[in-house]
């Protein structure tokens, strides 16, 4: 159920709980043919490159990947947070609640990030203000977008910090973020991305620098209250195990693409992009016995600078066959709720089996990299 | 260039010099008793005084087998890093000593410090925020050959660099590169073969995957097993991911506010983790299967960390222990193996402590 102590102001109340009442027509945003570039005195880095996906309200999504891949780029560009220069938004439409936020002034897409999507990054030292406190920051947000009065913004930063987790919350309402850990710091942030109650959530990566044990109490925090608001929400990351946990559909990318979206259980399952494949094949588990070397990937992942003209993947695979390097491969659709971007592996006589099939030779040393 | 004439080629060159180590084989080859490092708080700007310590090792004690890799995990802060340097005599213990393959770390002295120096080598997270990046890669794996004057001759000695190179797969063509044309998982390559030089017998490896993309991860770590394997190296293996801590290590030490907590063989660890620390630790991993992690069972730890200037008394994890009992605020829990090799420091666990 939306938690009513926390209804949006200017909303009528949602009607009945919104938890995975996924409905196609009720799709919150809607990324089309996104393509970012930035023009650097190297050369075009080609960040984006015609992404496609769509997110439901309420649901959660997440978008894996190595460092440098488009993650970041791809959500910030539809918010205009990018630089321009040196970026650009060389194509595509990102349609939420019936706006292309693409072609939105920088009047309305402040409203729209300060109100509708909300954003939580890794680092929660950049975007909190070094020199106000806590208090200043929280109530400064409600005061401007629902005309609290200073005793009502505060009694409701009090409650959402409580909320978040912030033991004696109303004496640290008076401290600066340097006076609060790495974790208590995510939680402060969380406090104020809820303060606007936001229809979607964007997280890039907001536990990748913290501990595993604050890891998931940061992680369950931000579902619980998602579960509670009815939020959507999108988890960027690197690290399958918490994507495992948490999204209900993934994404995968790679040199700005995407090479695999799928429900969580078919992904872990039965994925059919060799990215996917060797990504879980190269991962230990804490919960087995090793049975076996770690499966490798050779090289590494591609400079950006160069548009590839095939699969970007192409170089590190063990697939690899003479169309791969000449034509890219568009998403090709297996099911339902899973599409792969791949000449051999959506071919019907392409069967996964995990790890005996994943070929990944590890690799020795005296191979050069 | 096959693999088995790499191997053949170094295990000449590298093979631990057994000639130089007073240890009889019997011996673990590394000791380490009640170790301790506590850092000064100075505070004054005219007339410094110390106003404390930051107790960021606090009195631990293992030993690693020749051939053995020993995993050290806990939440940063609680002392892995300075752990591993004090142990190497790399910064002045506060208390207690360090053997490694018979000598005296903290003792030595002269040509004792030299060989300790040599022997006992340490690979880093990045090991090029430490190096000058004006230096080719020739320069930086070649400078323990100098240093301890193992090649003097410089054109001997670039060949060298090149073998080392081959050993850690890299291109020995790219000799002449300086760091920053390389990638993130080639630096590290690079950090191995410089610390793989002095033809050490022992490497402390302190986070040398964390800042790594998940498929570089992998090439790393099979290239440390590759190298244990082929050159007899020793290891203790400092990381934050519990996972790849089961994969590579024999026994793990978990680390909490600057002291080991519990110690076994990484399977009965993993298996039957038995302080409420390493359970808690262990239940927050995530799960790369959304089957297992949809029914795995957290133990969410209530707070941070305490402050290691002024740790909790009696055991250090009661402020945060969800099966504390009033005596873990007032006694500190002893050092016990209640199975064999299972080593654990809690009075909660059989048989109880009562006081
Ligand atoms: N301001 C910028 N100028 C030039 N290149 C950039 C800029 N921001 C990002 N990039 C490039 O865009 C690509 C994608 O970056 P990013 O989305 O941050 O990756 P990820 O979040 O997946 O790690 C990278 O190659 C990165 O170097
Ligand atoms: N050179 C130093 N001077 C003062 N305090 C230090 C120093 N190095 C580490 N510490 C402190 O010692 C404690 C342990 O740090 P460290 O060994 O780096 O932990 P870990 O490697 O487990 O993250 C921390 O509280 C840290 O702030
Ligand atoms: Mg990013
Ligand atoms: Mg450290």
């Amino acid at each position: 159920m939306p938690d009513p102590t926390l209804a949006r102001p200017h909303d009528p109340p949602r009607d009945g709980p919104l938890r995975y009442a996924h409905d196609p027509s009720r799709l919150l945003l809607d990324i089309r043919n996104l393509e970012v570039r930035f023009n650097t005195p190297e050369g075009v880095v080609y960040a984006v490159n015609d992404i496609s996906y769509g997110i439901h309200e309420g649901e959660v999504i997440a978008i894996v990947g190595e460092s440098g891949c488009g993650k970041s780029v791809s959500m910030m560009s539809i918010l205009g947070l990018i630089p321009k220069p040196p970026g650009e938004i060389a194509g595509g439409t990102a349609t939420f609640m019936g706006r292309d936020l693409l072609t939105l002034p920088e009047s309305d897409l402040e409203q729209v990030r300060g109100i509708e999507i909300a954003m939580v990054f890794q680092d929660s030292m950049t975007s909190l203000n070094p020199v106000l406190t806590i208090s200043r920051q929280m109530t400064e947000s409600l005061r401007r977008h629902y005309n609290m009065t200073d005793e009502q913004a505060t009694a409701r930063a009090i409650e959402l910090l409580e909320l978040v987790g912030i033991p004696d919350a109303e004496r640290r309402m008076s401290d600066y973020p340097h006076q609060f850990s790495g974790g208590m710091r995510q939680r402060v942030m969380i406090a104020m991305m809820l303060a606007c109650n936001p229809s979607l959530l964007i997280a890039d990566e907001p536990t990748t620098a913290l501990d595993v044990t604050i890891q998931a109490q940061i992680v369950e925090l931000v579902s619980r209250m998602r579960e509670r608001l009815g939020m959507a929400l999108i988890w960027i990351t690197h690290d399958l195990g918490v994507v495992a946990g948490l999204a209900e559909r993934v994404i995968v990318m790679y040199a700005g693409m995407i090479v695999e979206e799928a429900d969580v259980d078919s992904l872990f399952d039965n994925p059919h992009h060799p990215y996917t494949m060797a990504l879980l094949a190269a991962l230990p588990r804490v919960d087995r016995r090793r049975d076996n070397r770690l499966n490798s990937i050779p090289g590494s992942p591609p400079n950006l600078l160069n548009k590839p003209r095939g699969c970007p993947f192409a170089p590190r695979c063990i697939y690899t066959i003479d169309r791969c390097r000449s034509e890219r491969p568009p998403l090709i659709p297996l099911s339902p709720t899973q599409r792969t971007a791949c000449w051999v592996t959506t071919s019907d006589d392409f069967k996964y089996e995990r790890r005996q099939d994943s070929g990944y030779e590890s690799q020795s040393a005296g191979t050069y990299e | 260039m096959k693999d088995d004439k790499i191997r053949d080629m170094n295990l000449k060159a590298l093979a631990p010099m057994s000639d130089i180590t007073p240890s009889n084989g019997h011996e673990p080859l590394v000791r380490v008793i009640d170790l301790k490092k506590h850092f000064p708080i100075r505070k004054g700007l005219i007339i410094r005084h110390t106003t404390g310590h930051v107790r960021a090792v606090d009195g631990i004690n293992f030993e690693i087998a020749r051939g053995e890799t020993l995993g050290m995990v806990g939440e940063s802060g609680c002392g892995k890093s300075t752990a591993g340097r004090t142990l190497l005599g790399l910064y002045p213990a506060t208390g207690g000593e360090t053997h490694i393959a018979g000598y005296h770390v903290q003792e030595a002295t002269g040509d004792e410090w030299m060989a300790i120096r040599r022997q006992a080598q340490m690979i880093f997270q990045d090991p090029f925020s430490s190096l000058n990046p004006r230096w080719t890669v020739n320069a930086i794996i070649g400078e323990p050959l100098r240093v301890h004057r193992i090649i003097e001759d410089e054109a001997a000695r670039t060949e060298r660099v090149k073998e080392l190179m081959a050993l850690v797969g890299l291109d020995p063509r790219f000799i002449n590169r300086f760091p920053h044309e390389f990638s993130g998982g080639q630096r590290q390559r690079v950090g191995i073969a410089r610390a793989l030089a002095s033809e050490p017998i022992f490497l402390v490896c302190d986070e040398p995957i964390s800042a790594l993309d998940v498929s570089i991860q992998a090439q790393v770590i099979n290239l440390l097993e590759d190298l244990q394997r082929q050159l007899g190296l020793t290891y203790l293996f400092i990381a934050h991911d519990l996972s790849m801590v089961r994969h590579i290590c024999d026994r793990v030490a978990v680390m909490y506010l600057g002291i080991i907590v519990e110690m076994a063989d990484k399977d009965d660890l993993y298996e039957k983790p038995q302080h409420p620390y390493t359970q808690a630790l262990l239940s927050a991993v995530p799960v790369p299967d959304p089957k297992v992690a949809r029914h795995r069972k957290r133990i969410v730890l209530e707070g941070d960390v305490p402050s290691p200037i002024n740790p909790p008394s009696g055991c250090r994890f009661h402020t945060r222990c969800p099966i504390a009992q009033p005596h873990c605020a007032t006694h500190v829990p002893e050092w016990r193996e209640i199975t064999p090799g299972h080593w654990v420091a809690c009075h909660e666990v059989e048989p109880k402590f009562r006081p």
